[in-house]
């Protein structure tokens, strides 16, 4: 009988002010589905990182025909330079494991990955592209000390981290993540102002109904959880759609148009989306209660 | 000022419904109190009028008894309570003991006449069982027996008021609080609301009303409390509205 009289209420309610009700749901559905994106690029950045860094690699160059650098002398490298530097890299303690990549090989590598591109590989030459020693580190992030210890040696041409090309990538998701995030900022304070006073007008609008309760001794919690609950729901409403829409988009633009697409890198899954549809789900009801408690003490006088 | 006097009142606490000791009350935006020293006590199954014209501080003394305001000096004590000491959480428990009747009967329009009188006791947490044994009961009381499932604005003036006096006294409580009941109604309506008033006093309950109406109060011939500014300027067993009235 009571959670039927509050449900009716509630009920009433909510329908009294439909518009206000579905401009609340909307806004706070688009805040959070803007949080939820920016969650998703996070875990998609860190997906990467765990994919990618298992397999970067440091790469020395070693010094060709057309190399540049000082340290060349304009001369190709010699074969006892070669070996010193192949012995040193296996020596380095930061050092995993140490392949050499012949010119040759080089070259055939080239081809495989530009295969689809017929005229680049028919414009270059077998011997143009540089032989080097791509170094796999124990630690990635130790790159540092073994491109110092090696970049100016005899018959290094240039010590490129690969490490470094994918994090151009990530910063440009990080901005990405960070815009969303404080877009979403925005407009979470939006909806939670939204869903104060979507409130207050029911308050305003049930004020004879709660005097009335006020004066027969309704306790306060039987005269705010109605206005309570309404909030709670259209938080609950608007986390759904969120997740809804998060859901959708991780589907849509992921697993429809991305991985077909891009077959480099691997892309976040499912996991990561269920992950965060209760998140925010929850983030929605405790905003929207938290508003609606707040707006309560204020304009609900007991 | 005539006191009403009541032999050993200081002894008789348990006899005591209401009870104001030196009570005054100011409001920041008024350099003159609301309620100045004010001393009253109501006795369990009494009915008073308190009269005074407007701003004399009838509605403050009620508002005081539902602990709508607290008093800037002095005591309340209602239904055995020291209002003071009375937790926020536990006014609603106070409101119970107190029914309230006012000069706009204060209906919910989209409600019936059942469901307004039903309404106070389901936000009280009442169980439908009882609601919906003790609102005929009430219904039948107060005379509106037969028009449970009308409308407010179906009913008249009088029959408003009847169905607001139900609401009030639907949960028995100790004390009635009616603030001008009658302020709105022609008088052969008022003389029927104050037979409902009477009747209610009469099952033991304390009836306190505010009022202007010097008719009623002449022919009633009850406890009169006249205030002025604020003050207690009389109190009489069986008044008048007014002196050489």
């Amino acid at each position: 009988m009571r959670a039927q009289f509050i449900l009716s209420e509630i009920g009433v309610g909510l329908r009294r002010n439909i518009t206000l009700t579905i401009a609340t749901v909307v806004t706070v559905a688009i805040s959070l589905t803007l949080v939820g994106l920016g969650l998703l690029v996070r875990d998609q950045v860190s997906t990467m990182k765990g994919y990618w860094y298992d397999k970067v690699e440091v790469t020395v160059y070693l010094c060709g025909q057309t190399s540049t650098s000082p340290t060349c002398a304009g001369k190709e490298v010699t074969q006892d330079q070669r070996q010193q530097l192949a012995t040193d890299l296996q020596a380095t303690p930061q050092v995993k494991r140490v392949f050499y990549e012949s010119k040759a090989e080089a070259f055939t590598r080239f081809k495989e990955q530009f295969k689809d591109s017929p005229d680049l590989v028919a414009n270059v030459s077998a011997d143009a592209l540089p032989e080097s020693f791509r170094v796999k580190l124990a630690d990635p992030r130790k790159f540092e000390v073994v491109a110092s210890a090696f970049r100016d040696r005899p018959g290094v041409d240039t010590v490129q981290d690969q490490k470094k090309l994918l994090e151009n990538f990530f910063n440009v998701l990080n901005v990405f993540q960070k815009v969303a995030l404080i877009v979403a900022a925005f407009q979470l304070v939006a909806s939670v102002l939204l869903v104060s006073n979507t409130i207050r007008v029911a308050a305003f609008s049930r004020r004879r109904e709660t005097g009335i309760m006020r004066l027969v001794g309704a306790s306060n919690l039987y005269i705010q959880l109605p206005f309570l609950l309404e909030g709670a729901l259209a938080g609950l409403l608007g986390g759904a759609l969120a997740g809804g829409l998060v859901a959708l988009g991780k589907y849509e633009l992921i697993d429809q148009q991305l991985r077909p697409r891009i077959k480099f890198t691997n892309f976040v899954g499912w996991d990561s989306v269920l992950g965060i549809i209760p998140l925010l789900v929850v983030t929605g009801v405790v905003l929207s209660s938290t508003a609606s408690f707040v707006t309560l003490r204020r304009h609900l006088r007991v | 000022m005539v006191r009403a006097s009541y032999p050993g009142v200081a002894d008789l606490d348990s006899g005591s419904v209401i009870r104001l000791e030196n009570v005054s009350k100011s409001f920041p935006t008024s350099t003159r109190p609301a309620l100045d020293d004010v001393d009253v006590n109501i006795e369990k199954g009494e009915f008073v009028f308190l009269v005074g014209s407007s701003g004399s501080g009838k509605s403050t003394f009620l508002r005081l008894l539902l602990k709508e305001e607290v008093p800037t000096q002095g005591r309340v004590h209602v239904a055995g309570k020291d209002l003071a000491r009375l937790s926020n959480w536990k006014v609603p428990a106070l409101r119970r003991s107190i029914g309230c009747v006012f000069q706009d009967f204060r209906l919910l329009p989209n409600k019936t006449v059942f469901q307004n009188v039903a309404f106070a006791l389901e936000v009280i947490g009442k169980p439908r069982h009882t609601i919906d044994q003790v609102v005929p009961e009430v219904l039948d009381l107060v005379g509106l027996d037969g028009k449970s499932q009308r409308m407010p604005d179906e009913l008249s003036g009088g029959e408003q008021q009847r169905v607001a006096v139900a609401r009030a006294f639907v949960n028995r409580p100790m004390i009635l609080i009616a603030d001008e009941p009658t302020g709105n109604l022609d008088p052969s309506t008022s003389v029927g609301i104050m037979k409902l008033l009477d009747r209610i006093n009469r099952t033991g309950t304390t009836v306190v009303m505010a009022t202007h109406d010097a008719a009623i109060v002449d022919s009633m011939r009850r406890r009169v409390v006249e205030l002025s500014q604020g003050k207690v300027v009389r109190d009489q067993v069986r008044g008048v509205y007014g002196y050489g009235a």
